[in-house]
């Protein structure tokens, strides 16, 4: 084990002191230390966009960032984007309802990336979404059942805030 | 009836737990005491191994053991086998030169595995690695697929001379040569089909256990056929016993084909765990998925298409160079003869076909199948020649195709080329997507495009491919190393809900949902009463896996078949409670009654009466209710249909934009039309991907792959692609229970020639003949360039 250092930081509402290798990417850091093993990493050289956390509410690619440089930091990933274990997420149902998903490894960075994308644009057109995830390589869907789920859920969330 | 069967677009049991970010894929499993392995790799593309000292790694803080080729060979480790074998032209077998799992006298590509460092942490392990001094005699390699077999080429094996692993041959060239001398018009192609990486998103992973009270091993892998990887591991490589060994694929991110194979990894990490007796995990990072990753197409041929005054179609010549990479992938020398030239037909009635293959190695990684594997290679060559041929003839590209399709009478049709076509409707897909995708309205939007400065074209492609394979006789017979059937039990739990177990292995095609639904269709229990179990030895009986499109037709036809066994188990049991003839029984929507009567029972009623058998007819019935069936089929099933792409080309930069695409097919009955939806959005996806943008460029001097990362290597993104027009025609596969006939690969097969077809369109007003894949914007330009300062 090479240097370490102590840090804390909260990881979807739970508060983490850990000590951390210095040269630890945050991606291997929740994954292995954390054991939140639903951020993915596909590439480790910041192109496909799998491993996209939140960090303070924007995206991050977790594998461009050291372990040390989350200290003091919120982060949101994959398992906390469901308000509980029963429900889902708006922005979810509406991937399982649009097949925005079939092996699921990319979709973690793709929900995380739409997380914040909703959050600045609540009524996106169809290329805004395209742009919006173009960091974010998907090989099973061709991206429209994607596209398809960030517009519905738009609507979605939309209504839940006029509700 | 429960909701749900055979039709509906019901959402994905499976997709909670990848929404929830509680899918378990392989580098998610973590053993107690793993230790973490690193590969050291060739850098070079050919050199002979002159040392390899490990002792430096050894010394390394954290590190655990450290093993090469000649450890391997020491322990009489076996090489990766390869499962098909290819009959020459004159009779003598394929060259079939060793494949050592780890190379200890000299490597064949860049990305050649050496040796393998053990170490307490991942990163340990990567930096010990490091470490490993590898003395190299640097050879000069040969990259070039056409240029491969010539004299004096750098020769990879010893095995094959000029470096040929075989010459083969499929048609009559008799026939050909008659034709072509009496032909009125003759059309002729020269193309490449560029090398793919596959770049499935998850990347390959390992994690391997021994017991040694046991004797047991279990390796856990992400891979497309844990059966298959089992018999070539255990029985090949390892000599472990199958009863002794359990191969595990948890939910797998992706595989488009590159997940069949049997790597080197997964024999390293569980010979490795015997010796060190922990747990041992290696994961590829995606540098070592580029140089490790079986590659697929790398095509060179040269096409040629005999007609008549007519423009209808008399013969078929085609003669081509496949690159199999360094080493025998383990399906390789299947995918460019029997998966690639027998699909030379096209759907076309061309009455004489020959077709020649010579399949080389080469210094580059090995190449086997990705999705669609030889039928995109056929229908790539057939679409541009038929598009050529049009304008050799003075015909619309719809109308030549129209002219020669094989008409929908004409089933079963037998090709010049081996296969029997048994149904489909070539007509009314090609109808169908001319007037979807507004085929007649096209020269006004040209002319639209061209008032914006734009150069649009339109591109059909008309495909067929030969899917659920395979009827086991008939591959035996082409050379398969192994039967092509499936397996599928079906077990009634006492409480009436259902486990499903499939030797299919689902990468996100969804088969915990489509395969549920063929329960509730046929045994009348609701989705969420059946659970579709897949991707473990010791859980189902038996596996060939999915790839080729196999797994609704081959997989799913052995559930109907399983599910016939349950159904005729139920009625002897509730003829048995209801006191009434066996033959009195009807089943129908999960009710067993008695014909004419109100006398009914429920099948979780007879499940119930089948495990607690108070009162069961034991004397002639054993209790329970769990069948087996295994499924070989009797044909290949065969997907078709017509894809029609809109490009526009900005002629400033190069730049194609795909701005109309529209896919129209046939795939037999549909179980989940939502499902089947994302089959071909994905499989579209990757065929534009091809024609646009992807490309392994390897550099011919050193033999360097230069496309070694996502950043080098173009795989499409969403601002890339439009939305995609799609629908479906039917006509039943008529010899599987189920008539279905498979989707999963049929988007990418037509995919890259519609658009290049598109381009082709686009680019003639400039007087610019074929140019190859992918149109690049820096293709593009040149070939611009070059017609303008032509004409200029």
């Amino acid at each position: 084990m090479g240097e370490t250092r102590k840090i804390a930081l909260t990881v979807n509402g739970k508060r983490y002191a850990e000590e951390v290798e210095v040269r630890m990417h945050l991606g291997d850091f929740l994954r292995q230390q954390l054991g939140l093993t639903g951020t993915h990493l596909g590439c480790e050289h910041g192109v496909c966009g799998a491993c996209t956390v939140l960090v303070d509410g924007v995206s991050a690619r977790s594998c461009l960032m050291l372990a040390v440089q989350a200290d003091g930091r919120e982060l949101l990933t994959v398992e906390g984007i469901a308000p509980n274990e029963e429900e889902l997420h708006p922005l979810q149902e509406a991937f399982r309802d649009n097949h925005g998903l079939q092996c699921g490894f990319c979709t973690p960075g793709m929900l995380t990336t739409l997380i914040e994308f909703l959050g600045d644009n609540p009524d996106p057109t169809e290329r805004e979404v395209r742009e919006a995830i173009s960091g974010n390589l998907c090989r099973c869907t061709g991206y429209q059942g994607i596209v398809a789920a960030a517009l519905d859920a738009a609507q979605r969330l939309k209504a839940l805030k006029q509700a | 009836m429960a909701d749900g069967g055979i039709g509906a677009a019901i959402t994905r049991k499976e997709d909670r737990r990848f929404l929830a970010g509680r899918g378990t894929y392989t580098d998610d499993i973590n053993r107690p005491g793993q230790v973490y392995a690193a590969i050291v790799r060739s850098p070079h593309a050919h050199a002979r191994v002159k040392s390899v000292d490990v002792s430096q790694a050894l010394a390394f803080p954290g590190a655990v053991a450290a093993f090469t080729g000649a450890d391997m060979a020491a322990d009489g480790v076996g090489g990766l086998p390869c499962g098909w074998g290819i009959t020459q032209i004159d009779g003598s077998p394929m060259a079939e030169p060793p494949h050592p799992v780890l190379q200890a006298e000299r490597v064949r590509h860049v990305g050649d595995p050496i040796a393998v460092v053990l170490a307490e942490t991942r990163n340990g392990a990567r930096d010990a690695a490091e470490k490993v001094a590898v003395e190299y005699e640097v050879l000069d390699p040969v990259i070039d697929t056409a240029r491969a077999d010539a004299d004096g080429a750098p020769r990879v094996h010893d095995e094959a001379r000029n470096n040929i692993c075989f010459d083969w041959q499929i048609g009559d060239a008799g026939p050909v040569d008659a034709a072509f001398a009496k032909a009125d018009k003759v059309a002729t192609l020269n193309l490449i089909n560029t090398r793919m990486a596959t770049c499935a998103m998850e990347p390959r992973a390992a994690v391997a256990e021994y017991e040694s009270g046991t004797g047991h091993y279990t390796l856990y892998t992400s891979s497309q056929n844990p059966h298959v990887i089992r018999l070539l591991l255990g029985a090949f490589v390892l000599n472990i016993p199958e009863h002794k060994l359990r191969v595990v694929s948890p939910d797998v991110g992706g595989g488009f084909g590159s997940k069949i194979f049997h790597y080197a990894e997964e024999a390293i990490v569980t010979w490795a765990a015997a010796k060190v007796g922990r747990p041992v995990k290696w994961t590829a990072e995606r540098a070592e998925s580029f140089v490790s990753d079986a590659q697929g197409r790398d095509h060179v041929s040269k096409a040629e298409l005999a007609m008549d005054g007519d423009g209808r179609f008399l013969a078929l010549r085609v003669s081509t160079h496949a690159n199999l990479g360094a080493y025998l992938s383990s399906f390789a020398p299947l995918v460019p003869t029997y998966l690639y030239a027998t699909l030379l037909a096209g759907q076309y009635a061309t009455p004489a076909i020959h077709a020649t293959v010579r399949a080389v190695f080469t210094n580059t990684v090995p190449v086997d199948a990705l999705r669609g594997a030889g039928r995109p290679e056929a229908t790539y060559l057939i679409e541009r020649l038929v598009d050529e041929a049009a304008s050799v003839a003075g015909l619309d590209p719809a109308e030549i195709r129209r002219r020669n399709l094989v008409p929908p009478d004409a089933f079963p049709y037998q090709t010049p080329v081996a296969l029997a076509y048994d149904s489909g409707n070539y007509a009314e897909t090609l109808d169908a997507a001319l007037k979807d995708g507004d085929y007649a309205g096209f020269e006004t939007r040209r002319a639209d495009a061209k008032a914006r400065g734009k150069l649009r074209g339109i591109g059909l492609a008309a495909y067929i491919e030969a899917c659920g394979a395979a009827p086991s006789a008939i591959a035996g017979q082409l050379g398969a190393r192994a039967g092509l059937y499936e397996s599928a039990e079906v077990r009634f739990h006492p409480t009436g809900t259902v486990t499903v177990f499939t030797g299919s292995q689902s990468q996100g095609q969804g088969h915990e949902t489509t395969f549920a639904q063929l329960i509730t269709e046929r045994l009348g229990v609701p989705v969420e009463n059946v659970e579709v179990i897949h991707g473990d030895t010791d859980r189902i009986p038996f596996g060939m896996g999915t790839y080729g499109s196999r797994s609704l037709a081959v997989g799913g036809s052995a559930i109907a078949r399983a599910t016939d066994k349950i159904v005729a188990k139920g009625k002897k049991i509730a003829a048995h409670i209801l006191e009434a003839s066996e033959d009195d029984i009807e089943f129908s929507a999960g009710t067993f009654s008695v014909a004419g009567t109100d006398r009914t029972l429920s099948i979780g009623e007879v499940a119930g009466a089948a495990y607690v058998p108070h009162n069961y007819p034991l004397d002639e019935l054993e209790p329970g209710l769990d069948e087996s069936a295994f499924y070989d089929p009797a044909n290949f099933t065969f997907p078709a249909g017509c894809q029609l792409c809109e490009v526009e080309i900005d002629p400033e930069t190069g730049t194609v934009e795909v701005v109309d695409f529209t896919a129209i097919d046939d795939f037999g009955r549909i179980v989940n039309p939502m499902i089947v939806d994302g089959q071909v959005h994905g499989g579209i996806a990757h065929g534009i991907g091809q024609a646009l943008f992807e490309n392994c460029v390897y550099d011919g001097a050193s033999g360097q792959l230069l496309t070694g990362s996502l950043n080098d290597y173009c795989m499409p993104r969403a601002d890339n692609l439009p939305s995609f027009r799609t629908d479906t025609r039917e006509t039943l596969c008529p010899h599987n229970p189920l008539g279905v006939k498979g989707c999963g690969e049929a988007g990418t097969i037509g995919g890259a020639a519609a658009v290049m077809n598109a381009v082709a369109d686009a680019l003639k007003p400039l007087g610019i003949g074929h140019i190859d894949m992918p149109a690049s914007p820096y293709h593009v330009w040149q070939a611009i360039h070059q017609s303008r300062n032509k004409t200029a």
